[in-house]
């Protein structure tokens, strides 16, 4: 089988070899073009997994590999967004979504030159995030979810293949989150990028997801996986059928099982 | 995006009060006022209770000898002022640099850290008959003084603003294939431009210090030759005179750098002028 993503068997421990056993024996494949969210009780190693998969961080054990080749270390094609959306206080909106072109091959070199041509680019995915015409102001000038949405735009602006999303909604209310659930699911019906979400948000993951992949507690691997078959787009009256509780209550009966060692240890 | 944030009082209550009662107004002669009114006090004390002149001049009588002796102080606050921004210049330089070096190596960082501390509790005061060995006396030694004794704010400064860059941005940096030079450059140094700027108000008084220091102890120029000699002939109010030249510099500089660092760093300051109004969207 040929995944975009595939991880075989990955352990990671940190702090030296009495240290922590943050993952161990995590197998998966996500096709190209994929969203697929990761769930599972706290502290079961769902951000490390992030930083494994997008080469920061090395695996004890087990390999990575994406796009055909072995990941050792960090990879310009992917995308990033964390729950806190960190910001540059000094550069405009604009600005900030345009960072990554400063550092990813070949932009970098084209920037200087085509300038106008990059910005174009980035206020129209400020439209598509409902932005438009915010470009202009500074970050501490946007509310939360808005800041949300230009971290959104950040991640996507050189077009990565894979989108890594950590908890992105963790802190926002629930109208506003709701609100760029959709907006998200847009944004990769429209890009396709391959998308692996990272959320303690089991609504979240089944609205959003093809696939939910359910993670025990520390070590953290994968214990179950689900597909979602609503079809696409989504809207949110989606999350209010009762196909949809189902398979919420599902996922939580799963969790609650996962992280029953902990409680007991 | 700039809405003041006193709006309601300059709407409803600036009409009815008085111009010199109205809160902005205050807030910019309050300074004055209270400059002022040191120097009324500090004559009143001196007059009655008949404090005899070599204890402590009025600051008529200093304002008197500023006049008499004009040009001896023009000249020689001019030599303060040349060896302390030269010093400081150089202070800045070193600063920045060995604050990004310290700031983007945590190892770096903490086997230097000691030896810099060691350093900056050396009293400067030991160092400058060194100095005057190796450079014998006048400008060098005041250069180098000055420089020595305001590097240090600068260094700590710039390395914490550049050591704490959170940790998510570096990791979003350093995912797309950011190089530490990358991260140094289009986020640590802005980062650590606030903490800069706060640290050159420090650095540029400091300087003062270091230069006048080296002067009253190894120079034949400058303000603090100029007090020590006036000192031996018993001319207590030309020392005073030297005392409120160097504080006049020192505030003049510190005003600029205070000027410098709004207009470089405005984003960090945004709190206090109430640019928050934008803030609710």
């Amino acid at each position: 089988m040929s995944h975009f993503v595939e991880l075989d068997r990955v352990a990671l421990r940190y702090g030296g070899a009495e240290g922590t056993l943050a993952l161990k024996d995590a197998s998966l494949g996500i096709a190209e073009g994929e969203f697929v969210a990761v769930v599972g009780p706290s502290g079961c190693g769902k951000s490390t997994l992030m930083k494994v998969m997008s080469g920061l961080w090395k695996p004890s054990r087990g390999t990575v590999i994406v796009a055909g080749r072995q990941v050792t270390g960090p990879l310009s094609m992917v995308g990033m967004a964390f729950q806190n959306s960190v910001q540059l206080p000094w550069r405009t909106t604009l600005g900030n979504i345009m960072l990554p072109l400063e550092i990813v091959e070949p932009h970098r070199h084209r920037l200087r030159r085509e300038r106008r041509a990059y910005e174009k680019k980035a206020e129209e995915l400020l439209a598509l995030v409902g932005l438009k015409g915010f470009g202009a102001k500074f970050p501490w000038q946007l509310s939360g979810g808005m800041q949300q949405r230009a971290s959104l735009c950040r991640a996507l602006i050189h077009e990565p293949k894979l989108l890594m999303l950590d908890e992105p909604f963790g802190a926002l209310d629930m109208f506003t989150r709701e609100e760029l659930w959709a907006v998200l699911q847009d944004l990769w019906m429209t890009r396709r990028p391959t998308v692996i979400l990272v959320t303690h948000d089991l609504r979240e993951a089944v609205y959003l997801a093809d696939r939910v992949l359910v993670m025990s507690a520390r070590p953290g691997r994968f214990i179950a996986e689900f597909k979602v078959p609503f079809a696409r787009p989504r809207a949110l009256a989606t999350t209010f059928e009762p196909a949809f509780g189902a398979l919420v209550q599902e996922l939580r009966d799963h969790i609650e099982t996962a992280r029953a060692p902990v409680a007991l240890a | 995006m700039s809405e003041p944030d006193d709006a309601f009082d300059d709407a409803d209550e600036a009409p009815q009060r008085p111009l010199l009662l109205r809160p902005r107004v205050v807030e910019k002669l309050l300074p004055w006022v209270i400059v002022v009114g040191l120097f009324v006090a500090w004559e009143l004390a001196c007059r009655l209770f008949a404090i005899p002149v070599f204890v402590l001049p009025p600051p008529s009588m200093v304002v008197l000898s500023i006049i008499q002796w004009w040009d001896p102080i023009l000249e020689n606050s001019a030599q303060t002022l040349m060896t302390t921004v030269i010093g400081f210049g150089f202070a800045v330089a070193f600063g920045l640099f060995l604050g990004v070096v310290l700031g983007s190596s945590s190892v770096i960082y903490n086997g230097v850290y000691p030896v810099l501390i060691g350093f900056n509790s050396i009293p400067k005061v030991a160092i400058v008959p060194i100095l005057v060995i190796w450079f014998g006396i006048g400008t060098v030694p005041a250069v180098i003084t000055a420089f020595l004794i305001s590097f240090f704010p600068i260094v700590v400064n710039v390395s914490t603003g550049i050591a704490t860059v959170e940790p998510e941005l570096r990791d979003v940096l350093r995912a797309l294939g950011a190089s530490q030079r990358d991260i140094i450059f289009k986020v640590g140094l802005p980062r650590a431009m606030p903490y800069f700027f706060a640290s050159l108000k420090i650095a540029i008084t400091v300087a003062f210090v270091g230069s006048i220091l080296s002067e009253t102890v190894a120079s034949n120029s400058g303000i603090g030759h100029l007090m020590i000699t006036a000192s031996s002939r018993f001319d207590v109010p030309l020392v005073f005179a030297g005392v409120l030249i160097t504080a006049f510099m020192g505030v003049a500089m510190y005003a600029i750098a205070t000027l410098v660092e709004r207009r470089m760093t405005g984003w960090a300051t945004r709190g206090m002028d109430g640019a928050m109004a934008g803030g609710q969207g």
